[in-house]
């Protein structure tokens, strides 16, 4: 088994093995289940996140309170009808990130990937990757074991929750283990999804979790938005030879470290950040007729 | 390692919004269930912290009902529990609490009918995990990973060593114990997770030994 990024990448390239049949073995070890039994799992969470996908970018998705919905689509028609700038493959995986989060927020099924408030990021960058390299359903699968190992060390070593270490912790996982599963899939070394890693996480360190109302819906749905751009051109960096001068597990702990320093009031409290902006206070008192002076 | 698995990052399948307020409310209504054993005909949920505070939007009350009707984080009727509920003859009372308690996603449990009652205290600590931090007055720390067996039984010497004779038979690894009891003498309560799923013939066994009063298995998978 490994406690962190550098022996993932050891035990990995020691082995001649991608990070995701390291994930595999290691879970197969802790469970003391066959590997037809975990890979059976796991295409069963691929299915329901293609669902989800499917669903955000078809179907008029709305959440309960009006807040979110039908972003996903949008996107998806000004990419039909106009000379959009950033590349397909971004775009989409920006795309169908927010159509699964916004299937979150109406209540509809996903996978949590780490949480539920960042399950878009996973496979929003996934589906959108698939259509670029035409991957078999096996290296799709192996996709989601890959990025589960970077959550694995992440969870392990820091958090991955807005309310234990704000949202770096929540979008910035999600960003950070999408970065390394993008990189597996398009044939890069595991030292390379390592620096994925690490360059995505740097860019999401600080990340305050300031839900607007409580709800997980505003920031969250753009910001699965911005960590599914974020983990593409991470990987695009990584693929390309940078690496990060701060090693992976130190920009980890230098996580930790910062969602320890950070106030309650900007770990999913709605006490803070845009949650508690003159609008955010008006949406809040809207929804669940609280006073806004309190 | 708080995380064992791969699937506590990747999973789990859940209605959201929030694996925290949904998913693990859900479940924590669900351990409340399996604990009681059969469909309640009263069930008083309190709220602590976060939950108190959000439940509405994150839908928890819906959630931890839909639990307490033994349905899955991912089962399409968790929307509708309350009415399903209510169609069951189950009565439902929600209440939220000032109380400031260690975890800021607390909920309190009480399932009851005209034989029994059940009172668990459940924490969520995120991405769908949960704790169970107290069932019925005794004080524990289980996360529900493996199968977890709960004996109830008299507080009195031998009775860890009866126990682990019993699963030492059946060559049954216990990965995690904690023995909790009211007050010395009176009643305790052992629960044990362990590798290898229970038998029922095993749990009879269990039940068989002398001064233990009830044994109960808890999967949630």
């Amino acid at each position: 088994m490994f406690r962190n990024v550098a022996e993932l990448v050891e035990l990995a390239e020691s082995q001649g093995k991608k990070i995701s049949q390291v994930m595999i073995e290691a879970e197969m070890e802790v469970s003391q289940r066959s590997r037809e039994a975990i890979m059976e799992e796991m295409y069963a969470n691929l299915d329901v996140m293609e669902k989800a996908v499917r669903r955000g970018l078809t179907e008029d998705i709305r959440s309960h309170s009006g807040l979110t919905g039908g972003d996903a689509k949008k996107l998806q028609e000004y990419m039909k009808n106009k000379p959009f700038l950033s590349g397909p493959t971004l775009l989409n995986a920006v795309s169908m990130s927010v159509a699964v989060n916004e299937v979150n927020a109406a209540m509809g099924t996903i996978v949590a990937t780490p949480t539920a408030g960042a399950c878009g990021i996973v496979p929003g960058t996934l589906f959108a990757v698939s259509d670029k390299l035409q991957p078999s359903r096996e290296d799709m699968v192996n996709y989601l074991f890959a990025a589960g190992a970077i959550g694995y060390c992440i969870a392990n070593n820091a958090f991955i929750s807005g309310a234990a270490g704000g949202c770096q912790a929540e979008v910035g996982s999600a960003t950070a283990m999408a970065a390394a599963a993008i990189v597996e899939m398009a044939g890069g070394t595991p030292e390379e999804s390592a620096q994925a890693v690490a360059i995505a996480l740097k860019n999401m360190l600080g990340l305050v979790c300031d839900p607007v109302a409580g709800l997980v819906e505003v920031p969250c749905v753009k910001r699965n938005a911005m960590g599914a751009a974020i983990a593409t051109v991470a990987a695009d960096m990584a693929l390309a030879g940078i690496k990060s001068v701060i090693p992976t597990d130190e920009v980890i702990e230098a996580m930790y470290r910062i969602g320890c320093a950070m106030p309650t009031t900007l770990k999913e409290t709605a006490q803070g950040g845009l949650a508690a902006t003159q609008t955010g206070r008006q949406i809040e008192a809207k929804i669940f007729g609280v006073r806004l002076d309190k | 390692m708080k995380y064992k698995s791969v699937f506590d990052i990747i999973g789990p399948i859940m209605v959201g919004p929030s694996s925290s307020h949904t998913a693990g409310a859900a479940r924590i209504g669900r351990v409340a269930r399996k604990l009681f054993g059969k469909q309640p005909k009263r069930a008083e949920i309190t709220f602590y912290g976060s939950f108190a505070k959000t439940y509405k939007g994150h839908g928890s009350d819906v959630a931890t009902v839909a639990g307490i009707l033994d349905f899955d984080t991912s089962d399409l009727r968790l929307k509708n529990s309350l009415v399903i509920a209510e169609k069951a003859g189950m009565e439902v009372s929600l209440t939220t609490s000032e109380i400031l308690t260690e975890h800021p996603n607390t909920a309190r449990i009480k399932l009851s009918d005209d034989q029994a009652t059940i009172e668990v205290v459940g924490v969520s600590i995120g991405g769908g995990k949960i704790e169970v931090l107290e069932v019925n007055g005794f004080t524990l720390q289980l996360g529900f990973d493996s199968p977890t067996m709960l004996v109830l039984h008299e507080d009195r010497f031998g009775m860890i060593a009866a126990v682990a004779k019993v699963l030492t038979q059946h060559r049954i690894n216990v990965g995690l114990m904690e023995v909790s009891r009211h007050d010395r003498g009176s009643r305790a309560l052992m629960a044990i997770e362990t590798d290898a799923p229970v038998s029922v013939e095993v749990l009879e066994e269990i039940r068989q030994i002398p001064y233990v009063f009830d044994v109960s298995l808890l999967s949630l998978n």
